[in-house]
């Protein structure tokens, strides 16, 4: 089974105000330790940087768990055209059972500014455009002011903390759509147009936002280089398991006794997540049915699967699931289940972008089926059609919405297709069909 | 399209709405957000303008605000951009109200971890109170709408009124906040329950040198 993963103590807590019990203002956040002679930091130098990201194993914490410094190591040295190059900090926080971001901006901004700075002088990058999701108003205004606060100490702007680095950072709100999550088409959106994905290639490190050279990186990847920085990529690997590395913001919601958010170790289990800091499942461990364990768009996992599961990327693959986000939804013997899977398949039916048809008219289609397999008013062969349909949807989209709004359909009726047929049978008014003689 | 919002008759907005200009004071602020752009790029302005034009239409109005034919107009005027670009973006984004709205907009989640949590509930007590989705109260004071969710899943269900979050509800405290609101009372932002934002019911389990004092943990660094 897995490795067994030491508790996180307090000391390797990365977000030490996540709760906001403390004031998120910069003279604050500096007694923390954050903006602490960055000036160091940036004489570590370029290259140096990104290579030191690389050996901390970090993965790229938005959910698809790209390694963050090879990813920033794909962006020019040099600017042979006198383009210059953009990191973008994807901020639109989304999906359904992610609350982390939000955290980090409200109440510890200028870990993720710093973290600019020293992420857009590792790409060599002109300037940081965060791009915060339009909801999040009153963070919108904290991460504003926040910069404005980086700019007066001179941390930000010309010759940034004294680096001879000149560095600018911008906050840019979007207005209410999920799909501005997708890296092209948060350029797009950046760029003043409706939010549409492009066609990859080019990819954005070479043609991304204003046809330049963009990096976009999610808000916890960025904020935490700054601390692996200090503390020494081996710090950093020193949590979690072989390829999972680091610690990790857990969200997590549903019928848990208390949701929250907290930083925990990669790899933790399930179960000691959710005992150690969620006081149980509501009514006790044999009252859980499922998990979404990475946010919408990965499959449920049901109880007895997860259990044990080390909460990281590798391990929830394993299970057919993903770690996401780690925003974990968590689901009693109480849910119905094809009402919480019918739910999200009308989220991405609300939220495709319109672009491609198999995602367009697909998404309608899928939820007006899973509809129908709720309340059992279907035949049987449905099951398998819609199985089949997500088939089709998934892989032949420009972006990854297509497969999101799939994946939760095929892990319901992987692991709860008796539930489906159940409903359908008794809709009918008939006993299930008895295979086996008596 | 049957959900789609219904454009007012568009003689009427050009009547009310054809003289739109910025406060002199949005007039800075429109000036300030172009300048976070590149030269040339002032397209990219075109969200935060939307978003500021349909907050001085709500200060006009007493409402939250929208957006008239005529503003996105002058929008596109200023960004010289083509209207169809502005409306587009109008359009595709769910923040803009492409129709006038109430005093307070209320928008609960209903997406799966809000909807685990009793999202039903909160439904129950804005119908109690009148409340139909869709639609705006007569006296012009609610308007309610369901969104997908808006990232606060830890503390579900929640409601966004205006520009305020309202946590960790149920079917008692989202009718008090109801009953506020219509008594022009200020509610309580953030969870109803004893809870420090996001941090488990009851206290932290990690951190708890935080509670009390901007704690440094460097010291404790190896």
């Amino acid at each position: 089974m897995s490795d067994v993963i030491a508790p996180l103590s307090d000391k390797d807590r990365i977000f030490t105000n996540v709760y906001g019990f403390q004031d998120w203002g910069i003279d604050a956040a500096m007694k923390r330790g954050d903006w602490d002679n960055t000036k160091a930091l940036l004489e570590i130098g370029q290259d140096d940087i990104i290579e030191r990201i690389k050996a901390s194993g970090l993965r790229g914490r938005g959910g698809a768990g790209f390694p963050t410094g090879m990813k920033w190591s794909f962006m020019p040295k040099e600017s042979r055209d006198g383009r210059p190059s953009f990191l973008v900090i994807n901020a639109d926080e989304s999906e359904p059972g992610s609350c982390k971001d939000r955290e980090i901006i409200r109440h510890d901004p200028h870990k993720l500014i710093e973290g600019a700075l020293v992420a857009g002088f590792a790409m060599r990058a002109r300037a940081a455009y965060i791009y915060i999701r339009g909801e999040f108003i009153y963070e919108a205004k904290v991460l504003f002011a926040a910069v404005e606060q980086a700019y007066e100490k001179g941390f930000l702007g010309k010759n940034a903390c004294g680096s001879g680095y000149d560095f600018d950072v911008f906050v840019h709100r979007g207005a209410g759509a999920y799909i501005c999550g997708e890296e092209t088409a948060q350029i797009e959106s950046l760029e003043g147009k409706k939010g549409q994905p492009r066609l990859k290639p080019p990819f954005p490190a070479g043609a991304g936002l204003y046809g330049c050279p963009t990096t976009v990186n999610n808000v916890e990847s960025i904020a935490v280089a700054p601390t692996i920085l200090r503390r020494g990529s081996e710090w950093f690997s020193s949590f979690g398991r072989e390829n999972n590395k680091g610690t990790k913001l857990f969200q997590i919601s549903g019928h848990v006794n208390k949701p929250c958010v907290v930083e925990e170790s990669m790899g933790i289990s399930f179960k000691e997540l959710i005992d150690r800091h969620c006081g149980g499942i509501r009514g006790g461990w044999d009252n859980l049915l499922a998990v979404i364990p990475g946010g919408s768009s990965v499959p449920l996992v049901p109880a007895k699967e997860i259990m044990d599961a080390p909460m990281d990327f590798d391990g929830l693959r394993a299970l057919g699931s993903g770690l996401g986000t780690a925003a974990v939804i968590v689901m009693d013997k109480s849910t119905d289940i094809v009402r919480a899977i019918s739910r999200l398949s009308y989220f991405y039916k609300h939220e495709s972008c319109g672009q491609c048809t198999p995602c367009r008219e697909g998404t309608g289609w899928m939820w007006r089926v899973m509809e129908r397999l709720r309340t059992g008013d279907a035949d049987q062969s449905e099951i398998d059609m819609l199985f089949q349909v997500t088939k089709q949807v998934e892989g032949h989209t420009i972006c990854a919405l297509g497969d999101a709004a799939a994946w939760p359909i095929q892990g319901l009726i992987r692991h709860f297709r008796p539930e489906i047929e159940r409903r359908i049978n008794e809709n009918k008014g008939s006993a299930p069909v008895m295979e086996a003689a008596e | 399209m049957a959900d789609a919002v219904h454009i007012p008759d568009e003689a009427e907005t050009r009547a009310r709405w054809g003289a739109f200009a910025w406060t002199a004071e949005n007039a800075e602020q429109a000036k300030k957000v172009i300048a976070r752009y590149p030269a040339g790029r002032q397209q990219s302005a075109v969200m935060p303008l939307l978003d500021l034009a349909q907050r001085q239409v709500g200060a006009e109005t007493q409402t939250q605000g929208w957006l008239p034919v005529p503003v996105m107009e002058y929008i596109a005027d200023q960004l010289e951009m083509p209207y169809m670009r502005v409306y587009e973006v109008a359009t595709f984004y769910t923040m803009y109200n492409l129709a006038p709205v109430g005093r307070y907009h209320v928008q609960v989640c209903g997406t799966t971890p809000c909807m685990l949590r009793g999202s039903d509930d909160v439904f129950s007590a804005c119908k109690n109170k009148g409340l139909v989705k869709g639609g705006t109260t007569p006296d012009g004071l609610f308007t309610l709408t369901e969104v997908e969710c808006l990232g606060a899943c830890a503390n579900a269900p929640m409601v966004q009124i205006n520009d305020d979050n309202f946590e960790d509800l149920t079917y008692d405290s989202m009718s008090a906040i109801l009953d506020d609101l219509a008594a022009g009372k200020q509610p309580k932002i953030g969870p109803q329950i004893d809870r420090q934002t996001s941090c488990p019911e009851g206290g932290p389990t990690t951190l708890k040198d935080m509670v009390n004092e901007n704690h440094d943990y460097r010291g404790e660094w190896a």
